[in-house]
């Protein structure tokens, strides 16, 4: 080999190492790619939505008078109580907090600041302490969602008047009461218990966790037995024929098949030939349990098919029938890998939104629901409603829905997770 | 009442379980007889006698009570004359007013009377449920018990009814999909004896709000407001500018996985770029509307474009990051797949490693590859929420990524979102776009599972 041609395929090595390298470069640029995706949408949503596990409290003082003494609430029982007509009682309180301002239209903005149900927690307050009220009480009461946000630095301050949601007037008196020491944070309680509300400040998950609890519940007693029966059918015992062939395509297929035609289904066959009550979550589970089928019978029939034909030629050997085989051997051992399937599709339905919004689990629901039956919606369909209002106050409120929805996916698959390393057996 | 019958259900079955375990067992134990089966079989099979029928008859009930009673209830109605489409919200605020919500009409004496009639006859659908549940669970228990004799295997027969009953399971994914063709097709046929089918394939204008005018004067109108082929037109940029992110990313991602990385990486990495896959496409949709949608505007703003504020763009690239997992888990398996004598045989050649990927594995594993593609091209296709919050809601045929358009989903959902009238083109439109998702997605997974499946069996 003359030094001519040992010196290009000198160069032509250098290049093809070059391109080797390059190559390689890509492939870590991609998955840096996709990991920073991940680090990016966390940090994102995270840092968007935990000030909405704690809210803005008000220090008041409330003077009690002739009409209303602390005296006459101890005989009185609670609802009684919550009945009162309290709020012009409530709202002369408010305004002699702050003596200086007595112009009419200046007072309605103090009572801006506080959440639109002041006279309400008030009537808590009482309710809790009725029988050792003094004649002056200070108690705390939440801001109004603007405060609230503008406390959390969520809300610039530098933005024009005009276009601010709280006028400079109210910014002095807020400015003030900091100044006073009467503003502080508290852990925001409320947002797990209540319902959905127009008023930011009072719009909580309460209604939504307990709605996707109950569909959560139809869809484990619906699609987990069915599911399981089924695979072992296939699996066990089905012949493999035609119609089997066609039943085996049919769940694959069934898997892949985009959500929002679950939606439909449940529209057209629940909603409009059973007439199910809609907008329950009845309905949602039963929709999200047909779409969970799939991926449970997939799972399941996996890992039907990993124990080993030692087990059941064991049991056939000492006499067991092929059901009391399946049923007593190998269905046990093929169990944690079901559950693992089932928790994991579990969590795909919980994180289920476009068919929801089909069958009407997108309506606006004050209250908890207390069953199934019940109009209610969900916790990712609860995201999605906050996220289209218009208030600022409701980015937050959504990016902690969504916090808290993330949290129980996340639970569920290292429970999932959990539950495969402890018990599924490797052959 | 339902939950009476169930316990009475339970109830009988387990009574029924034990006369017959010891029907069996006293036989073994004091006629000193052995039985053909466990005494527990004798138990299950009465069991299933007492049970079984009784449930069939029940859903039978729960079917039909519904149709009678709200003839019964109605028919007054009915001799007066009444359109059938009020004929339902009439029921509805007949049970509204029984339930205890007050409505304008709450006092008529026409709906206190229907009240009154509809609780009667509820009643009396609660006390017939209750007395078959009793005579017809005892009718077959007894006919069971003294069918059990000492030669008789129940075992055989308990075993037959397990099968049988796990084969029906079996079955349901069979009638999932009969359920959603069947309500796909039937309003689907409905929205087009009333919309031509090539208009609605082949029109350029969708603008279903304006169809609500019944006039014969209008009907022209709602013929041309149906024209799919901008929701096509917007399904497809958002599809395809979701294949552009994915499909680099996703398959070197899979090629670095099971080429280069090490298995501590692997284990690692792999996980977290799962989590993708897992999370919820409403966060996705957030994330779109709340990050990535105000970077683009600001982002061509700077550059002097005008980006509106929701885009296909910002819609695609978040649907393209959720789909990055599809695309390389499968690639990956694919991949990993391929022989190592083929990968052997080109280094042997003094290949390069990304020789050797370039031009001898990604070649034979092209098929699985492109499988993995299509699969991604269906996720992108049937994807909502992303599209539903970021991508805009009115039809727009467009080919400019930085414009608002919309897709086939977000169409389905903004029309049934709400209230809906059943009798509308316009809400029988939104099952004719179903129909339409159905079959392309069904396609699309069709051809690609066919071919990772014999793809991967070649080389198995």
């Amino acid at each position: 080999m003359n030094s001519n041609s040992l010196k290009i395929s000198n160069e032509n090595l250098k290049r093809r190492l070059n391109a080797e390298r390059r190559f390689k470069f890509y492939g870590v640029i991609a998955i840096s790619l996709a990991l920073i995706f991940v680090l990016i949408l966390f940090t994102n949503i995270i840092s968007k939505g935990y000030s909405a596990f704690y809210r803005t409290l008000i220090e008041i003082k409330i003077e009690f008078n002739d009409k209303v003494q602390p005296a006459m609430f101890k005989q009185m029982s609670d609802t009684e109580i919550n009945k009162l007509d309290l709020y012009s009682f409530s709202k002369k309180n408010i305004y002699n907090n702050f003596p200086d301002i007595e112009k009419k239209s200046d007072k309605k903005k103090i009572i801006k600041l506080f959440s639109i149900e002041f006279e309400e927690e008030i009537k808590t307050y009482i309710n809790k302490n009725k029988n050792n009220l003094g004649n002056t009480i200070n108690l705390y009461i939440s801001a109004s969602d603007d405060i609230d946000q503008i406390h959390k630095g969520n809300y610039s301050r530098d933005i024009p008047e005009e276009r601010r949601r709280v006028s400079n007037f109210q910014l002095s008196i807020y400015d003030e009461l900091v100044g006073q020491n009467k503003v502080k944070f508290e852990f925001n309680l409320p947002f797990f218990s209540r319902g959905d509300s127009r008023e930011a400040e009072l719009a909580g998950l309460g209604g939504s966790l307990i709605g996707s609890f109950f569909t959560m519940i139809i869809v484990l007693l619906l699609s987990f037995p069915f599911g399981l029966f089924g695979a072992i059918y296939l699996e066990e015992f089905s012949k493999r024929n035609r119609f089997t062939d066609f039943i085996e395509i049919n769940i694959n297929n069934l898997a892949a098949v985009p959500s929002i035609v679950f939606g439909l289904l449940g529209l057209g066959i629940l909603l409009n030939t059973f007439e199910l009550p809609r907008s329950t979550a009845l309905v949602g589970g039963i929709t999200l349990s047909l779409m969970t089928l799939p991926t449970i019978i997939i799972a399941t029939r996996a890992s039907l098919r990993s124990v080993p034909p030692s087990i059941r030629e064991g049991a056939l050997a000492v006499g067991a029938s092929k059901v009391q085989t399946v049923m007593h051997h190998v269905v046990p051992l093929a169990l944690p890998g079901s559950i693992t399937g089932t928790i994991i599709g579990i969590a795909r339905a919980l994180g289920e939104t476009a068919p929801l919004l089909l069958i009407g689990m997108v309506a606006f629901i004050v209250d908890v629901p207390s069953s199934p039956l019940d109009p209610s919606t969900s916790l990712p369909v609860q995201a999605y409603l906050w996220n289209d209002s218009a208030e600022r106050a409701y980015e937050e409120k959504t990016s902690a829905a969504i916090i808290i929805l993330l949290s129980f996916l996340i639970l569920f698959n290292l429970i999932a997770v959990f539950i495969r390393r402890k018990f599924e057996t490797k052959w | 009442m339902g939950l009476i019958t169930f316990f009475l259900l339970v109830l009988f079955a387990i009574t029924s379980f034990y006369l017959g375990y010891f029907r069996s067992n006293r036989a073994r134990v004091i006629e000193k007889q052995r039985p053909f089966s466990l005494d527990k079989y004798y138990g299950y099979y009465l069991a299933i006698w007492s049970v079984v029928p009784t449930v069939i008859i029940l859903f039978a009930i729960l079917i039909f009570d519904g149709f009678i009673v709200k003839n019964y209830v109605l028919s007054e109605f009915y001799s007066q004359g009444i359109d059938q489409s009020e004929i339902s919200l009439l029921f509805t605020q007949i049970e509204n007013t029984r339930n205890g919500i007050k409505l304008f009409n709450s006092e008529d004496e026409i709906i206190v009377n229907a009240v009154n009639k509809l609780n009667y006859i509820e009643g009396i659908f609660d006390i017939t449920s209750i007395i078959t549940v009793f005579s017809v669970s005892s009718l077959f228990l007894l006919y069971g018990y003294r069918k059990i004799n000492l030669n008789f295997d129940a075992r055989l027969i308990v075993e037959k009814f397990i099968l049988i009953g796990f084969f029906l399971c079996s079955l349901i994914a069979i009638l999932v999909t009969v359920g959603i063709i069947f309500s796909l097709l039937y309003e689907t046929v409905r929205f087009f004896s009333q919309v031509p089918i090539l208009d609605f394939l082949f029109g350029t204008n969708w603008s279903p709000q304006r169809a609500f005018v019944r006039d014969a004067a209008d009907a022209a109108d709602i013929e041309n407001a149906f024209g799919a082929v901008p929701l096509f037109s917007g399904t497809f940029l958002i599809a395809f500018i979701a294949m552009c992110v994915s499909i680099p990313v996703g398959l070197l991602t899979a090629i670095y996985m099971s080429e280069y990385a090490k298995s501590s990486v692997r284990n690692t990495a792999k996980p977290i770029i799962e989590i993708l896959a897992g999370i919820p496409t409403v966060v996705y949709g957030f994330f779109a509307v709340i990050t990535i949608a105000p970077f683009i505007r600001s982002l061509g703003g700077s550059i002097g474009l005008d980006v509106s504020s929701e885009s296909a763009l910002a819609a695609g690239l978040v649907m393209g990051i959720m789909i990055i997992p599809f695309v390389s888990s499968l690639s990956d398996d694919v991949i990993s797949s391929v022989p190592q004598s083929l990968r052997e045989g080109s280094y042997a050649m003094g290949a390069t490693k990304s020789e050797t990927i370039k031009k001898v594995i990604i070649p034979a594993a092209l098929p699985g590859i492109i499988g993995s593609f299509l699969l991604a091209v269906s996720r992108a296709i049937g994807e909502t929420m992303i599209v539903v919050m970021a991508a805009g809601l009115v039809a727009n045929l467009t080919a400019n990524p930085l414009e608002a358009s919309t897709t086939i989903t977000t169409q389905i959902v903004v029309i049934l979102i709400g209230d809906q009238e059943f009798d509308s083109p316009k809400t029988m439109s939104a099952f004719a776009l179903g129909l339409t998702l159905f079959v392309m997605t069904l396609i699309l997974n069709f051809i690609a599972l066919r071919v990772v499946k014999k793809y991967t069996e070649k080389y198995e």
